[in-house]
């Protein structure tokens, strides 16, 4: 067992659960910063050094201090919802969870079904125990490799984005 | 032989003609309608000439095919034999008789001609009914005497009250007819005939051992339930005090000679269903001891003269199914006939004594009307000494007789029978005599003379026929007198050919004297007990108000109470669902109706435009799929 | 890498998952509903690395900056929303209540 990840583990169940249950947005949002960045570490722990980087680059980085300019602006303060109205979603979750966790671990051959053959870009079937890290490079040649049709759209859904915050943002004149 | 046809045809084809016919004058209907009852007579008496002479040889006469059905046909078929002939015989004099009385007795009424078809009519069911060779015959026969029933009682139905008293006589005897239908079904489908004799012998091979055939059982039982309804045995005997709503005409001869007999006759003919279950004829005999005491109670508490009457009849059928369950057939069958003497004899009298003092019927507003009526008071005296099977040779006397001598020889637990029987035979003294003092002896109760109290307007066509039953009430017991007296079992032999008798044991001086004295001393003890009862009163409320014995005789008079529980079971449930107007076919597209809108009010309660409503839906479907996907 | 570690991985990311979706059923404020989205979009993310990592191939890494992209157009959209809503409303500077929104106004 990775002590890195088991540490970070544990951060990130921490402060995600801290997010959910804070008053002020702000904090909620701060907490959640924490939570992907102990999340960026454990993706490096496991070998997706560049997903950790683009982790607290874009998600923590950009989109989470998007939020965080917008709730100063508006200061949001919810109710903390009572424990009764827990019930239900607390219920709803662990049931959840439970399910998933006897998915993965207790039915081994569910998922060895659901699996498809070898993934599409290069790297061969390899032996369980020894995957290495993947390297950056690898990402990008598979990006604008195999996926490049999927990039390209990806650019399409930023723009559309880009025009629907624009267009929601202007004082109404139409 | 061939000839027997006619004796149900005169009948039915008097009630045709008077039924459709132009309307008559005068006495007329009566007149014809007494004729063809006498024809009908006639034609039995020939009948059982013939029988007799031609050596008691039973016979089935196939008029024609009613259901042609293959194999399961069944044929309006009469079968003759020595238990056949007994009843027609009893039904069609008796109804002569009785005919002939209410020519006068209903003169003036509205309805004269109605009556007399009526009457007709029921009189041919009747004979259908007990010379029926297949049950499919019979229960039509069945059927038919309980619609006469039915129409009779109600004859005044301008007044609702006797409306009421008929629907519930139909009603209470349809719960014993149902029975009887199912029994029938189940005899035709487990032995495949309906004809009586060859069902009754196809039972007794597919059926034995006697004992142990829950399906013999279960057919015995059904035939009781319906011989209890007609009969108006414990329980189903609620109509019987009220169906003396109708006239006293109807009251002999449907509701003590003949229809309330024809439970008496089925079982009798029935009797090799109950031979193999004798569980089934314990029933019967125990029912019949506890219906002859409960009536006998009844009877001793009651101020209607002719409920008084009522209860009688039904506690006498409690002695003849006393005398089935203790398989004498044949002195059940002779009690039958004699009852039908003597009882109808005391409807008659009782109905002329009512209609002299202008339809009075309370017995504590009569009374010295010995002097005043002593046609009526002889006559009814000797129906009287008949039912209380008092001496000289009375037919009473010796039907009882033979009853209680069986009960007494067939031992063990039937002796408990046999001391129910001999407090019966208390009771019927106690309250006939009670009945003749009230209302034959004693001072005069009646506030002034009412109208026509005197007895000279009775005509020959009242006096005949009283005359006639009283003679035959007293000398109808030579037919089967206990051989204690010099007797012979003349009847019992006559019998012998239809139903199955155990011969006696022989003959012991001494029992047969205890036999038959013991019987008689209690029943000349009731006469001074009944006389100490009329005068005093002791049962009377406003005699007594605060005893015990006048709160008791109020719960008798009211028959313990049967109706009340009736009422409260069966009777208010049903009338408030029929009130209710819940119409329960309606329902099914009313809740059709109701159920879709609920059902869509709910999907609709589903859009409620919250949308942590729909995430919390989606992720429990998320749920529920991952499990079904799981397990 | 072993076998543990991945289950842990992926425990982990059915745990975060739940999480966020917990609180988006629990709290009311779109606010708080739009940063637990975000939170479960992250655990999805992550378990993709996860199996990216077990098969050593650079999959798992693309699909997470696809779903990337996608967070970062969700939440400009949606943050776009809330100014929106906030700022022509009643100037309420509490929350946004969503079970106010039936009909999508204020």
């Amino acid at each position: 067992m990775n002590p890195v990840l088991a540490v970070s583990a544990a951060v990130a169940v921490a402060s995600t659960v801290a997010v959910v249950i804070q008053r002020k947005a702000v904090h909620a949002l701060l907490y959640l910063i924490v939570s992907f960045f102990a999340l960026a570490v454990a993706m490096l722990a496991l070998g997706a050094a560049f997903a950790a980087a683009l982790e607290v680059v874009v998600y923590a980085g950009a989109i989470l201090v998007l939020f965080v300019f917008v709730l100063m602006m508006i200061g949001v303060e919810g109710p903390v919802p009572s424990l009764r109205a827990w019930l239900f979603p607390a219920l709803l979750a662990i049931l959840l969870f439970a399910e998933l966790a006897y998915a993965l671990f207790a039915r081994p051959e569910l998922l060895e079904a659901l699996s498809v053959a070898a993934p599409a870009s290069g790297a061969a079937q390899v032996a369980y125990a020894v995957p290495a890290p993947v390297p950056p490079k690898a990402v990008g040649l598979a990006l604008f490799g195999p996926y490049a049709v999927a990039a390209e759209i990806a650019a399409f859904l930023l723009l559309s984005g880009l025009v629907g915050a624009y267009h929601l943002g202007r004082r109404d004149k139409a | 032989m061939e000839l027997i046809w006619l004796v149900p045809a005169f009948p039915l084809a008097g009630a045709i003609a008077l039924g459709l016919g132009r309307p008559l004058t005068g006495k007329s209907a009566g007149i014809l309608g007494s004729a063809a009852a006498g024809l009908a007579a006639a034609a039995a008496c020939l009948v059982a000439c013939l029988f007799v002479a031609g050596g008691q040889v039973p016979y089935t006469v196939s008029l024609w095919t009613w259901l042609d059905l293959g194999a399961a046909s069944q044929a309006i078929a009469f079968s003759v034999d020595a238990l056949a002939i007994v009843m027609i015989l009893v039904v069609t004099i008796v109804g002569f008789l009785i005919h002939l009385f209410s020519i006068e007795h209903m003169a003036g009424e509205e309805g004269y001609r109605r009556f007399f078809a009526y009457m007709n009519l029921f009189v041919a069911f009747m004979l259908v009914l007990v010379l029926a060779g297949n049950f499919l015959l019979l229960y039509l026969g069945w059927e038919g005497v309980g619609l006469c029933s039915f129409l009779l009682i109600g004859f005044w139905f301008r007044d609702r009250a006797n409306g009421a008293a008929a629907r519930k006589a139909f009603l209470v005897t349809r719960v014993g007819d149902v029975a009887l239908l199912l029994g029938m079904l189940l005899i035709a489908a487990s032995l495949g005939s309906l004809d009586i004799g060859e069902a009754s012998r196809k039972a007794q091979s597919a059926w034995a051992p006697a004992g142990s055939s829950s399906l013999a059982m279960l057919a015995a039982a059904l035939i009781l339930g319906g011989a209890l309804g007609k009969s108006a045995q414990l329980p189903l005997h609620t109509w019987l005090p009220d169906a003396m709503a109708g006239p006293s005409p109807v009251s002999a001869l449907i509701h003590a000679a003949t229809m309330v007999t024809a439970g008496v006759y089925l079982v009798a003919r029935a009797n090799a269903f109950f031979a193999l279950a004798p569980q089934v004829l314990e029933v019967v005999a125990v029912l019949g001891a506890a219906t002859l005491l409960y009536a006998g109670l009844c009877a001793l508490a009651q101020r209607d003269f002719k409920k008084i009457l009522a209860y009688s009849t039904m506690s006498q059928i409690g002695y003849m199914f006393l005398a089935l369950g203790a398989s004498a057939w044949t002195g059940a069958v002779f009690h039958l006939a004699t009852h039908a003497l003597f009882k109808s004899l005391l409807f008659l009298a009782a109905g002329a004594v009512i209609n002299a003092l202008g339809h009075e019927r309370d017995v504590y507003a009569m009374g010295a009307l010995a002097k005043k009526m002593p046609l009526l008071f002889w006559t009814f005296l000797a129906g009287a000494f008949g039912l209380t099977a008092l001496p000289p040779v009375t037919a009473g006397l010796a039907s009882k007789d033979a009853i209680l001598a069986r009960l007494w020889y067939v031992g063990g637990d039937a002796r408990l029978l046999w001391w129910a029987a001999m407090a019966g035979v208390l009771l019927t003294s106690l309250y006939t005599f009670r009945m003749i003092f009230l209302v034959f002896a004693g001072p005069s109760r009646r506030g002034g003379v009412g109208a026509s109290s005197h007895e000279g307007e009775l005509g020959p066509s009242t006096t005949i026929p009283l005359i006639a039953l009283a003679l035959l009430c007293l000398v109808g017991g030579l037919l089967d007198f206990p051989r204690l007296m010099g007797g012979r079992p003349y009847f019992g032999a006559f019998l012998a050919g239809a139903l199955p008798t155990a011969p006696l044991p022989e003959a012991d001086t001494a029992l047969d004297l205890f036999l038959s004295l013991a019987p008689l001393i209690l029943s000349l003890l009731g006469i001074p007990l009944a006389w100490l009862i009329a005068r005093r009163g002791l049962e009377r409320r406003d005699i007594a108000p605060k005893g015990a014995l006048p709160a008791m005789a109020a719960i008798a008079r009211e028959g313990f109470g049967f109706d009340r529980v009736y009422a409260f079971l069966f009777v208010r449930p049903v009338l408030r669902l029929a009130g209710k107007g819940v119409d329960f076919v309606n329902l099914a597209s009313e809740g059709l109706r109701g159920a879709t809108m609920r059902l869509s009010g709910l999907l609709r309660s589903s859009q409620d435009g919250r949308p942590r409503r729909y995430l919390g839906a989606l992720a429990l479907g998320a749920l529920l799929l991952l499990a079904a996907v799981l397990i | 890498m072993n076998p543990a570690d991945l289950e842990l991985a992926l425990g982990l990311a059915a745990l975060l998952f739940v999480i966020g979706l917990a609180g988006m059923l629990a709290r009311r404020s779109l606010v708080f509903m739009l940063l637990c989205a975000e939170i479960m979009l992250n655990a999805g993310g992550f378990a993709f690395i996860v199996a990216g990592a077990r098969w050593g191939a650079p999959d798992g890494q693309v699909i997470f900056i696809f779903l990337l992209v996608t967070a970062a157009a969700e939440v400009a959209v949606g943050l776009a929303l809330i100014l929106a809503l906030s700022g022509q409303g009643r100037g309420r500077p509490k929350g946004l209540d969503a079970d106010e929104m039936r009909r999508g106004g204020d």
